[in-house]
């Protein structure tokens, strides 16, 4: 067995950026799922952005991460944002019947991170 | 295919000792009809070429054109019909480059300069019809590689994705869609948000005669797509009849944007942008 | 000439990384188009984690295949698992007895071009895929 692959969590602002860089087994997306949990309630942050933009394939169960990370995000007021999607892999999940929740998602990080900038504003605290 | 005749002949001999007359021959006989379309010196490079190639072959005793004493063969005559069905040559000119070669045999041993028994000729001539069958075979693969990519090339032409404003793309288009052009619209739109960093996207389907249920998805599924990728996509230019025909086929457009024309749709995609149009005030 | 063909088990998690990596490879090899690539490794991808989790482990066999012109990967994933039921079922959206998404069977059977699922219950489940390029 290979040892679970830790995807590296930067903290920019009050936002967690987690790009993901190689191919994803079900257990680094756990593993990933858990990190980001514990560092928005360490960190207090209010928004995630999951950079996909090297990921050539999202399945069903990656596709679940998303929204499931999502949701998380919301028990803690954080929003997040799926950025860098390529175009096959957006047909792909359209084709599988695969919707991502209250996943938002932005063409790249610079949009994606105006998006959570927009959404902080919007509900002041 | 196997071609045995069964007993020992000749040939590589023959060959051998007709070699200079036969091959002079058969440039002869091949450039004829060619008419200059090759030029000399390269067609005697070619015939050479091929020459010493079959010479090899037979020389190792069979005669099975597909074993593996023919493989130099077969890879100069595919080479050699590509190329010619790529220049647009016809089937014959291009067929002829092998039968040639037994009518330049048939020639010599005719007029009795080269020692040749009916067994040879026989053999030989079977084995020069399989290496033909050969030069069709790759002459109509090579053809058909030119259709599809003319097709191809038909379908880039038609389908432009162009920038409207900062940030809002279009692709307008026209005549009849089909499955294989709306997908292939769909993919190079999508890839045009990503370069681009366009956040809005407009389908102008004004151009457009009839939409199938099929075409109807494509487009729905492309709006979707983009919508995945973090941008928002339009809807124009709906001709009344084909809204009936997506209406009668119970296609649900649910919640996708659609514009009745083309300047409608800009509007609202610069509105989203944040960027509003108003006339100028005239004559201070 | 035998056709280039793969047997790979699949008995853990990184298995079905292994399958996506090589199912991409051939599916460039048959010239597939990068949509239709990412179509495919998607749909593997899913047969590949139902043959795990379901299956309790099987194997992927993956074939390039060719016929005229066009060429194409098959990939066929075996098991020898509790089988399923009611196929149909199964290949219902949203039916889901597992983690997934239940969008495993029936999402996959949309990506690809031939689709064909036998089980039998108590013996186990084979399904074949096969993507041909345009």
């Amino acid at each position: 067995m290979s040892a679970v692959e830790r995807i590296p969590i930067l903290k920019i602002g009050d936002v967690l950026l987690a790009s993901i860089q190689v191919d994803l087994q079900d257990r680094d997306v756990l593993a990933l799922q858990e990190d980001l949990a514990e560092k928005i309630t360490a960190t207090g942050a209010h928004g995630v952005v999951l950079d996909i933009s090297a990921v050539d394939i999202v399945d069903s169960f990656i596709g679940r991460m998303f929204a499931t990370i999502a949701s998380t995000s919301r028990l803690f007021d954080a929003h997040t944002v799926v950025v860098g999607m390529r175009p096959a892999v957006a047909i792909t999940l359209v084709e599988l019947g695969l919707t991502l929740g209250e996943v938002r998602t932005a063409l790249d990080l610079e949009k994606g991170l105006a998006i959570l900038a927009e959404l902080g504003e919007r509900a002041p605290r | 295919m196997t071609i045995e005749t069964g007993r020992p002949d000749n040939l590589a001999e023959l060959l051998r000792a007709g070699a200079p007359a036969l091959s002079a021959r058969w440039v002869e006989l091949v450039a004829a009809p060619l008419r200059g379309r090759v030029s000399a010196p390269e067609l005697e490079r070619e015939l050479t070429e091929l020459y010493a190639a079959v010479l090899a072959g037979v020389e190792s005793g069979s005669r099975d054109v597909q074993a593996a004493p023919y493989a130099e063969t077969r890879a100069l005559l595919s080479d050699l019909s590509r190329r010619r069905a790529r220049a647009g040559f016809t089937p014959t000119e291009t067929a002829i480059g092998v039968f040639a070669l037994k009518q330049a045999l048939f020639e010599l041993v005719d007029r009795a300069e080269v020692d040749g028994s009916l067994g040879d000729v026989a053999a030989f001539s079977l084995l020069l019809d399989n290496l033909g069958l050969l030069t069709f075979e790759t002459y109509a693969k090579a053809r058909e590689e030119v259709i599809d990519e003319q097709a191809e090339q038909l379908l880039e032409l038609t389908t432009p994705v162009v920038k409207l404003w900062d940030g809002v793309l279009a692709v307008p288009l026209v005549g009849t869609l089909d499955s294989a052009r709306t997908q292939v619209v769909m993919e190079k739109l999508l890839e045009a948000l990503v370069s681009t960093g366009a956040a809005h996207a407009i389908i102008d389907i004004t151009g457009v005669l009839a939409v199938d249920t099929q075409v109807a998805q494509h487009l729905l599924k492309t709006v979707m797509a983009a919508r995945l990728m973090g941008a928002e996509c339009t809807i124009s230019g709906i001709r009344p009849h084909i809204a009936q025909t997506i209406v009668g086929l119970g296609i649900e457009f649910g919640d996708i944007t659609t514009k009745a024309s083309l300047a409608d749709a800009l509007r609202h995609a610069l509105r989203r942008s944040g960027v509003d149009v108003v006339a100028a005030q005239r004559g201070r | 000439m035998s056709a280039p063909r793969e047997d790979i088990p699949i008995g853990a998690d990184e298995d079905v990384v292994r399958v996506r990596q090589i199912v991409r490879s051939f599916a460039q090899r048959a010239k597939l188009s990068l949509v239709d690539q990412t179509k495919l490794v998607t749909a593997t991808s899913e047969l590949a984690r139902n043959t795990l989790t379901y299956g309790g482990g099987g194997t992927a066999v993956v074939e390039l295949l060719g016929e005229g012109r066009r060429q194409g990967v098959r990939a066929s994933f075996q098991d020898e698992g509790p089988g399923i039921p009611d196929l149909t079922l199964a290949l219902t959206d949203g039916w889901t007895s597992g983690r997934g998404m239940g969008l495993g069977l029936s999402g996959a059977r949309r990506l690809v071009d031939e689709f064909d699922l036998d089980s039998e219950v108590g013996r186990g489940t084979t399904v074949t895929v096969v993507k041909w390029s345009r």
